[in-house]
């Protein structure tokens, strides 16, 4: 199964940055109203910085993994740049198998992929990463004059 | 297998033909969801267009009566499916919609002024009226569609909320009962066989403790009618509700069947063409039931490809129908349990259950363990089943659920349990 790599496998069973930590900015929770997987998330930015994501994520092994790599890619690197990764994970996410995703904007977000080609499971990858958006807002980020324009 | 040949009927399924990811048989384990349709049931759906279509009960011409008459028929069919008087079943496009229809006409009858149905019995009508001090009582085994009905006529009346809790053993807590239900009891809600547990509720000891404190019984039936016998009368309650694309029928189409006296005193649910008696501007009296409560034109070819589905199992006889379940409800229980890394909710019992197994693989979570199965062409649901509160009070999120239908068969058992056997290995479970 091209869904499964190694990868998300390791990320999912390792999740990199879990668990709630303090201090935050914003805190959202998630739900995925299909199978009731949950995520509850934080941010703590510093001026453009993302200082910190934490989170505790209750549900499948892409969601967990989709959470562990977006802690990865986005600690300690601007807001503007985090969304360029939100961007890209988010096309190549909902491109039904037709975008590979470059490694050197997303990173192990490569190993996603394999998810787009299976809708009911592109909502599971995406779980986290609307979790992280709707927390930036909510720490005040306006996130239309940052984006790259796609649909958040 | 007894009573009908499996491989022979499934040749009636076009779709159990096709194949799935890269060429892999469909094994189809989703009927709880929704069952597949046999060709007789299409093709029903397909010649009532051809040929009679025309709106029933309207019309002055040949194709209108030929349409309503089919109409008319289907509900004779579905009613003796049932154990029901044709006057007693209502076409609804939903088993939603049906449980809806009761708890509107529950509200609506509870609100003040004429209701517009002078002939009924206001004693009767009585019972539908409900307020603050009244109680509902439900179970925490119950499908979204039988509790938040109610939650919600609850809040719109201000009566009180109750319910039946569910034992470690996946059956209802039934020491409970003689507590629970009291003089404030209005409404008993509760379904017949769960649609995650699989367990066969005894629906007429509950009728009967209900009835005995005047309370009106709402039974969900979406998951009994297409693996049991279903006999409306000797149940004890007073309405029924399933869907027809449960049970080999198509979609669109559900059925509440109500006891006639209560039918005939309450109130309509939706309102407008076909369920009225008199309109003038000042207000309206509405027609007799069933037509009561089929407010608009009816979904005709759909209620005619219930009947069809209805034919189709009164041919296999549900008595075979429910052998057949149980045989392979038995296989899983049985090919599960010697797998120590699963988790099978409900009873044990092949017996006490029927339609559907839910389980768990500690350290997987379900939509994994789905997607292995899908992999393998074993099309299973996961999630929590439209049953959030059951879940919870198994302390899990959700569960996969695999589902039967009369043309499921052993060696589709087999193949679940095969596939299902990947699932350690790729995940990094112990065995």
């Amino acid at each position: 199964m091209d869904l499964y790599q190694e990868l998300i496998l390791d990320h999912s069973k390792h999740p990199e940055h879990a668990g709630l930590r303090e201090p935050y900015d914003a805190q959202t929770h998630h739900v995925n109203t299909t199978c009731g997987d949950e995520v509850t998330l934080r941010v703590q930015l510093d001026g453009d910085t993302v200082q910190d994501v934490s989170y505790d994520s209750l549900g499948c092994s892409i969601s967990i993994a989709s959470a562990s790599v977006l802690a990865e890619q986005v600690i300690g690197h601007s807001i503007a740049d985090s969304l360029k990764t939100y961007d890209a994970m988010h096309e190549m996410l909902t491109s039904k198998g037709q975008i590979a995703g470059d490694e050197e904007i997303i990173g192990d977000g490569v190993a996603f992929s394999g998810v787009s080609k299976y809708p009911a499971r592109v909502k599971c990858a995406l779980l986290p990463w609307a979790a992280y958006t709707d927390a930036l807002a909510q720490a005040g980020v306006d996130l239309n004059n940052l984006t790259t324009g796609s649909e958040v | 297998m007894p009573g009908f040949d499996v491989e022979t009927l499934r040749g009636d399924f076009p779709i159990l033909q096709r194949t799935v990811r890269d060429g892999r048989p469909l094994v189809y384990l989703d009927s709880g969801a929704t069952s597949q349709k046999p060709r007789a049931v299409l093709d029903a759906e397909r010649a009532f267009y051809e040929q009679h279509n025309s709106a029933a009960h309207r019309g002055a011409h040949q194709v209108a009566e030929e349409a309503t008459e089919a109409f008319e028929a289907a509900r004779g069919t579905v009613a003796r499916f049932i154990g029901a008087d044709a006057g007693e079943v209502v076409f609804t496009k939903s088993a939603t919609e049906s449980i809806n229809l009761v708890a509107y006409a529950f509200g609506n009858a509870s609100a003040p002024g004429d209701l517009g149905i002078p002939g009924a019995d206001p004693a009767v009508t009585d019972r539908f009226r409900i307020g603050p001090g009244d109680e509902i009582v439900t179970t925490v085994m119950e499908h979204h569609a039988n509790l938040v009905p109610w939650q919600e006529l609850a809040r719109r009346t201000g009566a009180t909320l109750r319910w039946i809790d569910v034992g470690a053993d996946g059956q209802l807590e039934l020491s409970t009962l003689d507590d629970i239900l009291g003089e404030r009891t209005k409404i008993v809600a509760f379904t017949h066989v769960s649609n995650v547990l699989g367990t066969i509720n005894p629906v007429q000891e509950i009728a009967r403790k209900a009835a005995a404190v005047g309370a009106v019984t709402v039974l969900d039936a979406c998951q009994s009618v297409p693996h049991l016998p279903v006999d409306f009368a000797s149940l004890g309650v007073d309405f029924l509700a399933f869907s027809g694309h449960k049970m080999l029928g198509p979609y669109g189409v559900g059925v509440l069947a109500g006891r006639r006296e209560l039918l005939e005193a309450m109130p309509p649910f939706l309102y407008g063409g076909s369920m009225i008696e008199l309109v003038r501007m000042e207000g309206s009296t509405y027609a007799a039931p069933p037509q009561r409560f089929e407010a608009g034109v009816p979904n005709e070819s759909q209620a005619v490809g219930l009947a069809a589905a209805c034919d189709y199992l009164s041919a296999l006889g549900m008595d075979a129908v429910a052998a057949h379940d149980r045989v392979i409800t038995r296989a899983v229980l049985d090919g599960l349990a010697e797998r120590s890394w699963v988790r099978v909710l409900g009873p044990p019992d092949a017996e006490k259950r029927t339609g559907a197994v839910a389980f768990v693989v500690d350290g997987v979570h379900p939509h994994d363990v789905g997607q292995v199965l899908d992999d393998s062409g074993v099309a299973v649901r996961t999630g929590h089943h439209c049953a959030w509160p059951l879940h919870r009070a198994c302390r899990i999120t959700s569960t996969t659920r695999v589902s039967f239908g009369p043309y499921t068969t052993l060696a589709e058992v087999t193949a679940f349990l095969e596939a299902l056997d990947r699932v350690p290995d790729i995940f990094g479970v112990a065995v």
